[in-house]
């Protein structure tokens, strides 16, 4: 597929790019948009340390062409400040220091951003399902995520269970 | 403290460790750095403390080798102990000629002055002297040696509440090396085979360079790598390399039978290094095992990466390394430059945990820059980062002891087998760059060696802390094996600390005593014997509690390198078709304590990756070469795997600061192995503790 123009939306601004619709996401936003917050991991979708939002959805952005997302509006962690759910999970995990390294956090905050903005709200057995599938850590700072997401859903009156 | 710390009055100049600038910052700049630990940020508190500032009128400059001190490598959990040390002396010295400064200006002494958020007023005055206002008054091109030793403040942070100020970056945007950018940047990609034996031997270079966005196609020797306009052509560039590539192979791989079998094979250098064997009576009972663990990967969340760009014959990188000032001299050895002509800037990486492929990255990016006139950065990718940065050492324990009627310890064997656990670029006469052996010019590996005593390598925790009778400690270090090594985190002292405390328990069954029970009778130590108790009581300790029925619980104590932190650790286990690790109970001197968050963050994080070693990990290989090209060949912990983690912190007035970030590797290791133990009343001495392994444990 050759270069052409690629339209989407990247933290509420709608953009045309012109790019190889084969382009990855994480590629266009860290290369072109200069939105460096999205990391590069393994970019063949086990890491998730990519992760950004797609229509609300996580999505890992390695190994998603830029093609899939035409149309579509994707938030990245810059833009937490205008994303309320995502905001306050950036606040607790601050607060908490949910974090040593940090390379793998903002993909993980991307997808509890996700999974908290959905109605109905996920239990925590859903949402560890969802991280045990795409989420490594490395660091070891498993408990203070843990402990995030418990005073996340306590904040929402979601059930802790 | 009353005399210098050793880093302090190895780079004594003042203005190598802070800035006075115009901006109402004190620059502070070490050089120990950032791996994701939280250092800089405890290392500024202490700056902080020393100096009267404020946390956020502290600006932490990046270590450098032009501007900052040297302080060799950041490991071993030394970053507070050494450096620490260092930046306080240092920090209340430049106080103390602040301070001189402000009196004179206030027309006052020094001693009737205090310091607040950066400014000197005297006692009850509102009035008085920021250290900005003093810049032109205070030389700090002044040596440390020069100074009298100056009155410490010390004391701990607690740190709740309080924000690491990377962190913040980080978690919003940019803030790693990956996600640096420089005027006309370029993008790289080395080609590394599949099989650590395997040499390059020709390439298509002429199809990558006719790609459209290509720079440079590199080749030097069997070293081969290309530069290019964007990340993604270099990756296009790369798999046309790849698959045009012949390679030649030096030597097939001994077969991997998960348990080191090909360590009977391998010569070793073998030393005794603690022999006191005495002729006694034959005790009433005797006793022998052995365990294994493999090799274990780093495995970093981000793939290495460098920059490098050359200017006037001059080199300039940009690393995640622990040792910037060895690597610089590395680099400078290779390219034949004087040391001054190469200057390494640390830039923060994903966590590395050890040595890495951080350093080899490196080479390769000035190797690439050379080649065109413009910086370059190089990313390698998952697979070789998974495969070509150094594992952690495979290890092989055999222990024996005897017991005497009343069933206490009365000799004591251990004897290690290990290829080496330290092979960091610049410790030992060579180049321990990956690069540097491949190029048409090779530059000799370093000669066999392994971290030296008392810290040690291989042999790292394997004198006992406890009180055995006669010990006889051997060290057998093994050639390079079928996969690179070099240091991981705890280096020896995870397999050592397993096989001692898991013979522990097994000596204790044979007399019949309490785990805990045993441990106490056998260590007069008092600070070992303050977190085993600790950790006792933390965790309700039953010496009644029989086990079984797949519930199981099990402890583990070790002191660091037996020079570092003390750490005890109970572990709760409930063994059904896997192993749940239930709760992990930890018990920690550590010394003085800087910053109590960020060494909590640490052991936790400690805990959790030992855990996941000790369970799931293990690197090996097949005749085609490594197995560990993705994150699907190599598991490591999850979310729903993580334990319970409940740290107490066992304090003791007027020790210094040990280092925590390693401290509980061993000990949560062997109290695993333990509790597994417990649960089913047979032992798995061979890591991973996996359900493959329990289950033919069960049945042998």
């Amino acid at each position: 597929m050759g270069a052409q123009g690629q339209d989407l939306t990247i933290n509420g601004t709608a953009v045309t790019l012109s790019v190889d619709g084969d382009t990855s996401l994480l590629s266009v936003l860290r290369d072109r948009m200069d939105l460096k917050g999205s990391r590069i991991g393994c970019t063949e979708g086990y890491c998730g340390a990519c992760t950004v939002l797609v229509d609300g959805k996580p999505v890992q952005s390695c190994n998603t062409p830029v093609w899939s997302v035409a149309g579509k509006d994707v938030t990245t962690i810059e833009a937490a400040e205008r994303h309320p759910v995502l905001s306050e999970v950036q606040k607790v995990f601050v607060d908490l220091q949910a974090a040593q390294c940090g390379y793998c956090t903002n993909g993980i905050m991307m997808t509890l951003a996700g999974l908290l903005g959905q109605s109905p709200r996920p239990d925590r057995a859903h949402i560890l399902a969802h991280l045990d599938e795409r989420h490594l850590c490395r660091c070891g700072v498993h408990v203070r995520v843990l402990k995030a997401i418990d005073q996340l859903l306590a904040q929402s009156g979601g059930a802790t269970a | 403290m009353s005399e210098c710390p050793a880093n302090l009055k190895a780079n004594p100049l003042l203005s190598r460790w802070f800035r006075l600038d115009e901006r109402p910052l004190m620059g502070v700049r070490s050089g120990k750095v950032e791996l994701g630990q939280g250092a800089t940020t405890a290392l500024a508190m202490i700056a902080a403390t020393e100096l009267g500032l404020e946390l956020d009128q502290i600006d932490i400059m990046p270590a450098d080798t032009l501007h900052g001190p040297d302080e060799g490598y950041t490991a071993g959990s030394f970053s507070i102990e050494h450096g620490g040390a260092a930046m306080r002396w240092a920090a209340a010295q430049v106080r103390e000629l602040a301070a001189q400064a402000a009196a004179s200006v206030l027309g006052t002494t020094a001693d009737q002055l205090v310091v607040e958020a950066g400014q000197f007023r005297r006692q009850g005055h509102n009035e008085g002297v920021t250290y900005w206002q003093l810049r032109d008054r205070i030389d700090l091109e002044v040596s440390a040696l020069d100074l009298p030793a100056p009155v410490l403040h010390g004391g701990t942070i607690d740190g709740k509440g309080m924000q690491r100020p990377d962190l913040v970056g980080k978690l919003s945007g940019a803030g790693f090396i990956q996600d640096m950018s420089l005027p006309d940047l370029l993008h790289g990609r080395v080609l590394r085979p599949d099989h650590p034996q395997d040499r390059l031997l020709a390439c298509d270079e002429a199809a990558a360079q006719a790609l459209d966005g290509v720079v440079a196609v590199v080749r030097d020797g069997h070293f081969a790598g290309v530069v290019a306009r964007t990340d993604e052509i270099a990756l296009s560039a790369l798999a046309l390399l790849r698959r045009s590539a012949t390679w030649q192979r030096q030597a097939d791989l001994p077969p991997d039978d998960g348990l080191n079998g090909w360590m009977d094979q391998a010569s070793p250098l073998s030393t005794c290094f603690l022999d006191e064997a005495q002729p006694g009576p034959s005790p009433a009972i005797r006793h022998a095992a052995r365990y294994s663990r493999p090799f274990i990967a780093h495995a970093s969340i981000g793939p290495a990466c460098a920059l490098a760009q050359w200017h006037d014959g001059r080199l300039q990188v940009w690393s995640h390394s622990q040792g910037i000032y060895p690597l610089r001299r590395q680099l400078a050895r290779t390219f034949g430059l004087d040391h001054d002509h190469v200057n390494v800037t640390h830039a923060h990486g994903a966590g590395c945990y050890g040595h890495n492929g951080a350093d080899d990255v490196a080479l390769d990016a000035a190797l690439l820059a050379r080649a065109v006139k413009a910086p370059v950065m190089c990313l390698w990718t998952r697979a070789d980062e998974l495969s070509w940065s150094p594992f952690g050492a495979a290890m092989r324990m055999e222990l024996s002891a005897g017991l005497d009627e009343a069933g206490q310890i009365v000799a004591w064997n251990h004897a290690v087998w290990s290829p080496t656990h330290l092979a960091r670029p610049g410790f030992g006469d060579g180049v321990n760059l990956l690069a540097a052996g491949d190029l048409a010019q090779p530059h000799a590996r370093p000669p066999l060696a392994d971290a030296p005593r008392p810290q040690g390598g291989g042999d790292r925790n394997a004198v006992p802390l406890y009180d055995v009778g006669a010990r006889k400690i051997t060290h057998h270090l093994l050639p390079q094996g079928p996969l690179r090594s070099s240091a991981l985190r705890a280096l020896g002292a995870h397999g050592n600390v397993f096989a001692i405390e898991s013979f522990m328990d097994e000596l204790a069954a044979l007399a019949g005593r309490d785990p805990l029970e045993f441990r106490l009778a056998h260590l007069s130590e008092p600070r070992g014997r303050a977190v085993i108790e600790a950790v006792a009581k933390a965790a309700h300790w039953n010496p009644d509690d029989e086990g079984g029925e797949g519930h199981g619980r099990g402890l583990g104590f070790a002191r660091y390198k037996n020079l570092g932190a003390y750490c005890a650790v109970i572990a709760e286990v409930e063994v059904a078709e896997t192993v749940r690790l239930v709760k992990v109970t930890a018990a920690v001197d550590a010394g003085e304590v800087i910053h109590r968050d960020g060494l909590l963050n640490q052991i936790e994080g400690g805990i959790i990756q030992a855990a996941s070693w000790t369970l799931k990990e293990a690197a090996g290989w097949t005749q085609d070469g490594f197995k560990t090209r993705s994150w699907a060949d190599y598991p490591i912990l999850n979310f729903s795997e993580i334990p319970a983690i409940d740290i107490v912190l066992v304090t003791h007035n007027g020790a210094p600061s040990l280092g925590g970030g390693e401290c509980a590797a061993g000990p949560v290791a062997a109290a695993i192995g333990n509790a597994i133990a417990h649960a089913l009343g047979v032992r798995v001495r061979d890591m991973p503790l996996t359900p493959e392994r329990i289950t033919q444990a069960i049945h042998a």
